[in-house]
């Protein structure tokens, strides 16, 4: 596989020559894998597992310490009433908020919960490479434990696989902190903007083998965000790179994922498509905000009996 | 088989030619498609009878008309025992999903204007004027009144639309107002709307009890998930259609038919549910006496009528006033 990386022709040749992606048959794969009838034990089970993969997302302009403050005092503590609840995943914010994110989370009692930085001119990816490598080691810097970068759109569609590639392969370095440890790399798509499937699965196997640790549909920034369909096909690409070149990557759908229902739905496809491996924090993430209200307003009503209501969770 | 259905005017319009594989309604299963007044043979004949359009009858939640998500339904009858349609026979799930439906509809209706909202109960009063044929033809079956009964339920109603429309920016001046105070303080109290409130019909009186509890818990401005009398939902559920053509907005009132005690329970317990009104529960002495247990839990505000609530004689503020909170503001005087 290493030879594929060699020049840019190589790339090219071996991205076109993947399979192309059968539409129909992908939608028709995700809508059944939708229809699972996941209750009561499973449910709740189905529940705090999503729960412990949210990465926990606020990345607005108006950003404040105190809004980050509160998020991570959140993540730390999603159902202050019932502390059974599980903490989230990971905390994502800009790389100006990271030592906050830190901070606060030190001071909530759970310091080992990752804090998740967006990186490289996030989300539109437009600066040159130096630029987003520097924004990247900033963020690294500041204690970010994974890093969210995101492609060079333009790059990839007019065909420079190799720019994006390498632009990757650099990231990733400078992911490196001086301890020789290094801050998860997760590589945002934004496959709201990729045009096709077959540039989803050219896109997956692309950063994969660029180093990338999680690939990650969308920036949330655009129209269309995480489908069922173009998760699936990533799922389904992560599958095949393990069988084939033996490094397991994660996954992780960002943006318009509110629901219970919906999450639900992921960790069936997950379950389907990738197997019980990727059925982990380490391995599955959401990119979320409400869907942790929605999560545990449905955990509540298992515990309860009652259905509750959006005063008995936090307003964000 | 009665004759709620059948077209009124059946000599009057040309007939189109009946095919054998005519379409039944999805909701009345057990019905046939055709009825017997059907021509058989000669289909350019020209003067055979239509096919009987049965009408589906549906819920209608967030301004849309869904069928239960249970998919059940169960058989109406009227007073004498005759089959009249079948009618969606609600879950839990459809009283959640009505619940989301009125709170998302609620900052919007509280926010609105008194005026506004008067305007609108008052347009639904004049989209009733224009349907009193057939609420009185639903009314009659499902009470067993003559017409003329019905006909004066069905006026008494529209009616009560209108006196409470009349009530929306009234009610403030009668209820609320400034306060004396021993201090340099403006201090005004004014009444606000308490929230998602759950209605359940009474059930001695299909359109104009139905009426009297909608309309004072949504002229306030809170919307409402109401559960239509068990026995006698028709008028209710044809109600909705008139809702939906009055410039009212979605999920204001929220309209639900099956079985009181299934869907009451889970309203009685939800905890974003502000008030319940167990008028449906007024003559079921252990069913309103669970719901009250089960609605002290978030502190809901319960109005339990008595048993005899004669529906047709004036009702008052009482009910306006039950689903209303007072806010109170002190202003300093002077800046």
């Amino acid at each position: 596989m290493a030879d594929v990386t060699a020049s840019d022709a190589a790339l090219r040749r071996f991205l076109h020559g993947l399979p192309g992606v059968d539409a129909v048959g992908l939608h028709a794969r995700a809508a059944a894998l939708g229809t699972r009838s996941i209750k009561t034990t499973a449910k709740a089970f189905a529940i705090d597992l999503a729960i412990s993969m949210i990465d926990l997302t606020t990345l607005e302009g108006a950003d404040s310490p105190g809004k980050v403050r509160a998020l991570c005092a959140k993540g730390a503590h999603p159902d202050p009433l019932d502390r059974s609840a599980p903490k989230v995943a990971a905390i994502c914010v800009y790389p100006d908020m990271v030592a906050t994110a830190k901070d606060a989370l030190r001071a909530a009692g759970a310091p080992h919960i990752p804090v998740a930085s967006v990186a490289t001119a996030f989300p539109a990816g437009r600066a040159a490479l130096p630029v987003k490598l520097a924004d990247t080691r900033d963020a690294v810097a500041a204690g970010a434990d994974e890093i969210d970068m995101v492609i060079d759109r333009g790059a990839f569609l007019t065909g420079r696989y190799l720019q994006v590639s390498e632009e990757i392969r650099q990231v990733k370095e400078a992911c490196r902190r001086e301890d020789g440890s290094a801050a998860h790399l997760k590589v945002i798509f934004e496959t709201g903007e990729l045009q096709t499937y077959d540039n989803v699965r050219r896109a997956s196997w692309l950063a994969m083998l660029a180093g990338a640790d999680f690939i990650k549909t969308s920036t949330g920034k655009v129209a269309v965000n995480a489908t069922p369909p173009v998760t699936l096909l990533m799922l389904e690409a992560v599958r095949d790179f393990r069988a084939s070149v033996g490094v397991q990557v994660g996954v992780k759908p960002a943006g318009g994922i509110r629901t219970t229902k919906d999450a639900v739905k992921y960790l069936v496809m997950v379950n389907e498509t990738a197997g019980e491996d990727w059925l982990s924090p380490d391995w599955f993430r959401f990119g979320a905000s409400s869907l942790l209200n929605d999560l545990l307003m449905q955990r509540q009503k298992l515990g309860t009996g009652r259905y509750s209501g959006p005063d008995y969770v936090t307003v964000d | 088989m009665s004759e709620l259905t059948e077209p009124t005017g059946k000599t009057g319009p040309p007939a189109s030619p009946a095919s054998p594989a005519s379409p039944s309604s999805p909701s009345a299963p057990g019905s046939p498609a055709s009825r017997a007044d059907e021509v058989p043979g000669s289909p350019g004949g020209g003067a055979a009878a239509r096919l009987s359009v049965l009408k589906t009858y549906k819920l209608f939640v967030g301004g849309k008309f869904p069928r239960s998500e249970s998919g059940r339904v169960y058989e109406v009858s009227d007073s004498t025992g005759a089959w009249l349609a079948n009618a969606p026979r609600s879950s839990r799930k459809d009283a959640r999903d009505a619940v989301v439906a009125a709170r998302k509809a609620f900052p919007g209706w509280s926010g609105a204007t008194a005026y506004n909202r008067g305007q609108i109960l008052y347009r639904i009063a004049e989209m009733l004027e224009g349907r009193r044929e057939q609420f009185t033809t639903e009314v009659a079956a499902a009470e067993g009144l003559d017409r003329a009964g019905a006909a004066a339920q069905v006026d008494a109603a529209i009616d009560r639309w209108v006196w409470y429309a009349g009530w929306s920016d009234k009610i403030a001046q009668v209820v609320g107002g400034a306060n004396p105070v021993a201090g340099p303080y403006f201090n005004l109290s004014s009444p606000e709307p308490t929230g998602v409130v759950a209605v359940l019909a009474p059930g001695d009186s299909s359109f104009l009890g139905l009426v009297s509890v909608i309309a004072p818990v949504i002229v306030t401005g809170n919307t409402a998930v109401v559960v239509a009398a068990e026995r006698t939902p028709l008028p209710a559920l044809s109600l909705g259609e008139v809702l939906a053509t009055s410039d009212l907005p979605g999920g204001v009132v929220n309209l639900l038919s099956g079985g009181t005690a299934e869907i009451a329970a889970p309203l009685a317990a939800h905890q974003d549910v502000n008030a319940i009104d167990l008028a449906g529960a007024a003559t079921d002495e252990t069913l309103a006496k669970e719901l009250e247990t089960a609605a002290a839990d978030n502190l809901k505000r319960v109005l339990r009528p008595s048993a005899t609530t004669d529906w047709t004689t004036g009702p008052g503020t009482e009910r306006m006033l039950a689903f209303l909170e007072t806010k109170t503001v002190w202003h300093p005087i002077g800046i």
